[in-house]
């Protein structure tokens, strides 16, 4: 009956003399995901390893579908719950086929089984199967490995992955093409994800929902937008930096700004007026388009479009055809406008 | 000039002359002795072969089970060192009370003295075993007998291999001294050669002995290469390793 796939109740955890989490409580929305941020030391990782029992509580209770975690056996419960660590933890004298099939054949799943599953996962994670099925690890590059270890943890269709800053040892151009990939991804599987990292900005990027730690308690949980908007506290400020105008135009898509009274509205891209000069954003795709952007992308990645391509308004381009404008005004009115989605 | 050209000859003479005599001390030995050779040899590899089969089990369970709890492993290892320190004359001398003359005795000795290699291998390996590896099995849902198996033993396999290859190396050579106390083995020839002053019979035996050591030394160090390749370890491959791979795969 419960909607949420997991819930923390005045959660604490000690070490010996030391208290790791103290009074943690929040619940984490099924089919969302929440991002646990914070400095080095806070307790996210403890956090999550209270789920799948790698560690357990000192007080306290944590649930997941509405059980428990207590009453249920460690083994079947992480069974059921997909891992992924930073330092991917592939079994290196097996081949990526084997490391994909771990938990079915821990299932005890039949072999044909094991095979389409794995095979469908390498495609999913873009690794053909026929190329990639009897490579060992080491024979992958980093951004490949973690690959690997998403396909793992996701083979027996887990209704909750935990993932512990999975991309975070990976060079920043490999990390930011698995982030959009795995963005792409979840909205195909449609699992529960909760998601540690310590980078802001990834945060802000992933999660439906973050829960910003301080030493040992949750500071503030809320939406990326809300954070933005209102920090709960000085530390919160702190850990959002600079440039926070520039991050809320990261988080917010252009759909929510754009003008959908526009003249130009359904006409098709290619009636659309030349501009000036062609941009060289990837936001402009196909020869000779005129500059446009998607109602998914960000309004910063919309910022950079307009910036560069000296037109007043940016063409929303949907399949081909434009379903709104957005020009500086909108981006510069955004805040408010966010304000009344918030209310609704 | 003369003279010394005569001391010259006279000694090349002298000199080809012992060396003949020397060479074909040698050669009678060998061709009298070639099949009592082969049989001592069998012999030394039977006791080998049933020592390493009896040490094998006992060495890689107490290896694994150490694992479970680090003052065991303390007290295991140090009692294998210990057993290593002992001289085997005496270690023999200490056991035939107990099991007699002959072949048992040394056979016991054997299996004590492979155990420091063999134990101490299997735990160093499974222990060795990077931490982010065991954590995500653990994170996976193995159990800790699942991780030992699927995870650990298959990765130190190859670190296991060089513990037994240690402990072939050492046995064999100990297994020499065994014919004192009349286990047979090529360790006879050796003894009756001192006994009998018999320089040729001590050279040929202790050739045979060191070929016989080399030759599993290096067999165990292919089939090392093997599991590693096996693990998908990249390495520079011994030829016969690469042949039997290619055979294999």
């Amino acid at each position: 009956m419960s909607q949420h796939a997991i819930e923390f109740e005045n959660v604490r955890k000690e070490y010996g003399q030391t208290v790791a989490l103290d009074g943690v409580s929040f619940s984490v929305e099924a089919g969302t995901t929440t991002v646990l941020v914070g400095p080095s030391g806070c307790g996210k990782t403890t956090t999550m390893k209270l789920v799948n029992r790698l560690e357990d509580p000192t007080d306290g209770t944590v649930r997941f579908e509405g059980e428990d975690v207590q009453n249920v056996e460690k083994t079947s419960l992480r069974r059921s719950i997909g891992y992924v660590i930073q330092d991917i933890g592939l079994f290196d004298h097996m081949t990526v086929a084997e490391n994909v099939g771990t938990v079915p054949r821990l299932k005890d799943w039949d072999e044909d089984r094991i095979e389409s599953r794995v095979d469908e996962l390498l495609a999913l994670m873009d690794l053909p199967p026929d190329q990639y099925r009897e490579n060992y690890p080491r024979e992958l590059s980093g951004g490949q490995r973690q690959r690997v270890g998403v396909a793992r943890a996701l083979a027996a269709d887990p209704d909750l992955m935990l993932m512990d800053e999975p991309f975070g040892a990976l060079d920043p151009i490999t990390r930011d093409n698995l982030q959009d990939e795995f963005l792409e991804i979840q909205e195909q599987i449609n699992t529960t994800i909760l998601f540690v990292t310590h980078d802001i900005d990834e945060a802000l990027k992933m999660g439906d929902k973050i829960a910003i730690y301080d030493v040992g308690e949750v500071v503030q949980y809320d939406t990326p937008e809300n954070i933005l908007e209102n920090p709960a506290n000085e530390f919160v400020e702190d850990f959002i930096g600079s440039n926070r105008g520039l991050k809320k135009l990261q988080v917010l898509p252009v759909e929510d700004v754009m003008d959908t009274d526009d003249s130009l509205v359904g006409t098709s891209v290619s009636e659309l007026p030349r501009g000036g000069s062609e941009p060289e954003s990837a936001a402009a795709d196909g020869a000779g388009a005129p500059p446009h952007v998607a109602p998914g992308q960000s309004a910063e990645t919309a910022l950079s479009v307009l910036l560069e391509s000296e037109c007043d308004d940016l063409p929303v381009v949907r399949d081909g055809s434009v379903v709104g404008t957005v020009n500086l005004e909108h981006l510069h009115h955004s805040k408010s406008q966010r304000g009344e989605l918030a209310h609704e | 000039m003369q003279p010394t050209t005569s001391l010259e000859a006279a000694l090349t003479a002298l000199t080809t002359v012992t060396l003949n005599s020397t060479l074909g001390s040698y050669q009678s030995f060998v061709s009298r002795y070639a099949g009592d050779l082969l049989v001592l040899t069998l012999e030394h590899i039977d006791i080998i072969a049933i020592s390493m089969l009896l040490a094998i089990p006992i060495g890689i369970s107490l290896g694994v089970l150490i694992t479970f709890n680090d003052t065991a492993a303390t007290v295991v290892l140090w009692l294998a060192g210990v057993a290593m320190t002992v001289p085997s004359i005496a270690l023999f001398g200490l056991l035939i009370p107990v099991f007699g003359i002959g072949e048992p005795p040394v056979i016991v000795s054997l299996v004590l003295y492979s155990q420091l290699p063999l134990v101490r291998n299997t735990y160093v390996g499974l222990n060795g075993v990077d931490d982010a590896v065991i954590q995500s099995g653990r994170g996976l849902g193995m159990t800790r007998i699942e991780r030992l198996r699927q995870i650990q033993v298959p990765m130190a396999l190859p670190v296991i291999m060089t513990g037994l290859r240690n402990a072939v190396v050492i046995i064999i050579g100990v297994a020499a001294i065994g014919a004192f106390v009349g286990a047979g083995g090529l360790g006879d020839f050796i003894f009756q050669g001192i006994r009998e002053r018999n320089i040729p019979m001590i050279v040929v035996t202790t050739v045979v002995l060191v070929v016989l050591t080399l030759a599993f030394d290096y067999c165990f160090a292919v089939s090392e290469q093997l599991f590693r390749l096996r693990n998908g370890e990249q390495i520079d491959k011994a030829r016969p390793t690469r042949a039997i791979w290619r055979i294999l795969s």
